[in-house]
């Protein structure tokens, strides 16, 4: 339990991070700010990647779910930089 | 080995927050994205080195396909799809949270390794947040495309949200408390979550898909910190309430803008009251009272102009017109005018729509106005053009206290010397109002698609 608590300590803590961080992009670049967080929101491939690659105790369902688990995010997060990468050279190159 | 992983989960962090950090200026975003996108590398190359790992065929072949689909997406995404994209990604990221928790928790009932009670709670609120994150972007992608349009019968969904509500409240308690433990009650609990994230965006208007999309955005990431919580992995768990907290706060952004509270649209659309049918009708209200004028009426009015305003809507994307947009721009600035776009927070179907259709037509950034900046100076423009924008230069929300929509922050463009509104038609915005800037004295309506106008 103790585990637990120093957890939702960073979680709280890394919130008020967020709220001080994000306050302080402009409206301009809201959508891209959106497809950024959304690409880092990807990090859940590393509980994917754990899932997929330690199929050994229960292979069937377990590990079918690690692969789309794994899939999924790794979608997320080369669609979710790619794209955000592009829309910031459209803002950059006017600069 | 163990703390060097975790060491570099924490690294990982320390870049998205520097990457986060380098969005905060339109300088130093494209240095700030990288950053973030190293961060990524450094937590997968961590990730691959957990001793639990056995074989690692299934770990590539997911992430070539799903590296595949995502360049693809990327490259071949429209700037004016950009708001279904990000809805897509935010349930992708909703799935991809779900199928982790599910995956996670069979291996370790298999093995008899359940963790306390937090453990369980950890792995519910996963599969919750995420299964809700994900039909609810899919409600969002078919709204924004205009596949389902407004529900006819709100109260039937208020119901079935309430009770699916209800449902997951019931189930989840007996699974965490222990009472029924089984992959059954799981996978019952991930079934109903997808009805109810259906029911929570289902019958909101299309005009609070910025909120919706903001909102889903936020859950993408407070998903992905309760599977931090379910991995104990301090890394995710700052990585996903960092991204929580950005969606959060554009939520609250938009909310603000439409002078929704937040509330209102956390417990959904569905406990809003059905808005109350207008009392003038449409044609009355408009009878004889817009004056029309042509293309060509408004070459003449620009050449005269020193200080032009264009105001984007959601009908400018439709159009495609950013680039004919510029290219007016291009030549009332050779001719010494000036000319600023005024763009409304939710303007669009995203936070920052009309920034990015802009800047892909290479329009300066420092070009780009806010609503609070821009207000000040309206009323020294000669001629304010709106491009498909309509509730968002209503005057009715500052001057007609029984307008739906008073109270809600606007472009005061009635205030300016002339004002010229493009749009395919009178019919209302989303939001379902006539619009009394159109029959104003100073006001001239050119009917047409925005791009054919300019």
């Amino acid at each position: 339990m103790d585990l637990f608590i120093l957890s939702f300590t960073i979680f709280v803590l890394a919130l008020f991070v967020g709220v001080e961080l994000i306050n302080k992009v402009p409206p301009t670049l809201h959508t891209p700010l959106m497809s950024g967080t959304n690409a880092i929101s990807g990090v859940v491939i590393v509980g994917a990647i754990i899932s997929a690659g330690s199929g050994g105790l229960s292979p069937g369902v377990a590990s079918v779910l690690g692969f789309i688990a794994v899939t999924l995010a790794s979608i997320n997060i080369v669609a979710g930089f790619l794209v955000t990468d592009r829309m910031l050279n459209m803002f950059k190159r006017k600069a | 080995m163990f703390a060097l992983i975790n060491f570099s989960y924490l690294t990982a962090a320390v870049f998205f927050i520097l990457g986060i950090k380098g969005m905060t200026k339109p300088a130093t975003a494209v240095r700030g994205n990288q950053l973030a996108a190293v961060g990524m590398l450094i937590a997968v190359v961590a990730a691959l080195m957990h001793q639990q790992i056995i074989s690692y065929a299934t770990i590539i072949a997911g992430m070539i396909l799903g590296g595949s689909i995502g360049v693809w997406l990327a490259r071949r995404t429209a700037m004016t799809e950009m708001p279904e994209l990000i809805a897509s990604l935010n349930g992708i990221g909703g799935a991809a949270s779900v199928t982790v928790a599910l995956s996670t928790w069979l291996q370790a009932s298999g093995a008899g390794t359940t963790g306390n009670a937090g453990w369980t709670a950890a792995i519910l609120a996963s599969v919750i947040i995420g299964s809700v994150t994900l039909t609810g972007s899919i409600i969002a992608v078919l709204k924004l495309r205009g596949t389902i349009g407004e529900t006819g019968k709100p109260r039937l969904w208020q119901i079935l949200t309430l009770v699916t509500l209800l449902a997951v409240i019931g189930g989840g308690f007996m699974f965490v408390s222990g009472v029924s433990v089984s992959p059954v009650t799981l996978f019952a609990l991930v079934g109903l979550c997808l009805i109810l994230g259906i029911g929570l965006v289902q019958p909101v208007g299309g005009a609070d898909m910025p909120v919706v999309v903001a909102l889903l955005n936020a859950y993408s990431g407070l998903a992905g910190a309760a599977t931090g919580f379910v991995l104990e992995n301090q890394g995710l768990i700052i990585t996903g309430s960092l991204v929580g907290a950005s969606g959060l706060i554009l939520t609250a952004i938009m909310c603000k803008a439409m002078n929704r509270s937040l509330p209102t649209v956390l417990f959904g659309g569905a406990f809003k009251q059905p808005a109350s049918a207008q009392g003038v009708a449409e044609d009355d209200f408009y009878a004889g009272k817009v004056k029309y004028a042509t293309p060509d009426d408004l070459a003449l009015l620009l050449d005269s102009a020193r200080k032009v305003v264009m105001v984007p809507g959601y009908g400018l994307a439709v159009a495609q017109a950013q680039h004919a947009v510029k290219e007016l721009a291009s030549q009332l600035e050779a001719r010494g005018a000036q000319v600023r776009y005024a763009i409304h927070p939710v303007a669009g179907r995203m936070p920052g729509h009309m920034n990015v259709l802009l800047a892909e037509a290479e329009i300066p950034y420092d070009q780009l106005k806010d609503m609070d900046s821009m207000n000040p100076e309206l009323p020294q423009a000669d001629v304010v053009i709106v491009l498909g924008a309509n509730d968002v230069v209503n005057p009715a929300a500052s001057e007609e206290p029984s307008s739906p929509i008073y109270g809600m922050p606007i472009l005061n463009v009635h205030k300016a010397k002339t004002v010229v509104v493009v749009k395919r038609s009178l019919s209302p915005g989303f939001a379902g109002i006539p619009n009394s800037l159109f029959i104003r004295d100073n006001s001239l309506m050119i009917k047409g698609d925005a791009k054919d106008v300019l």
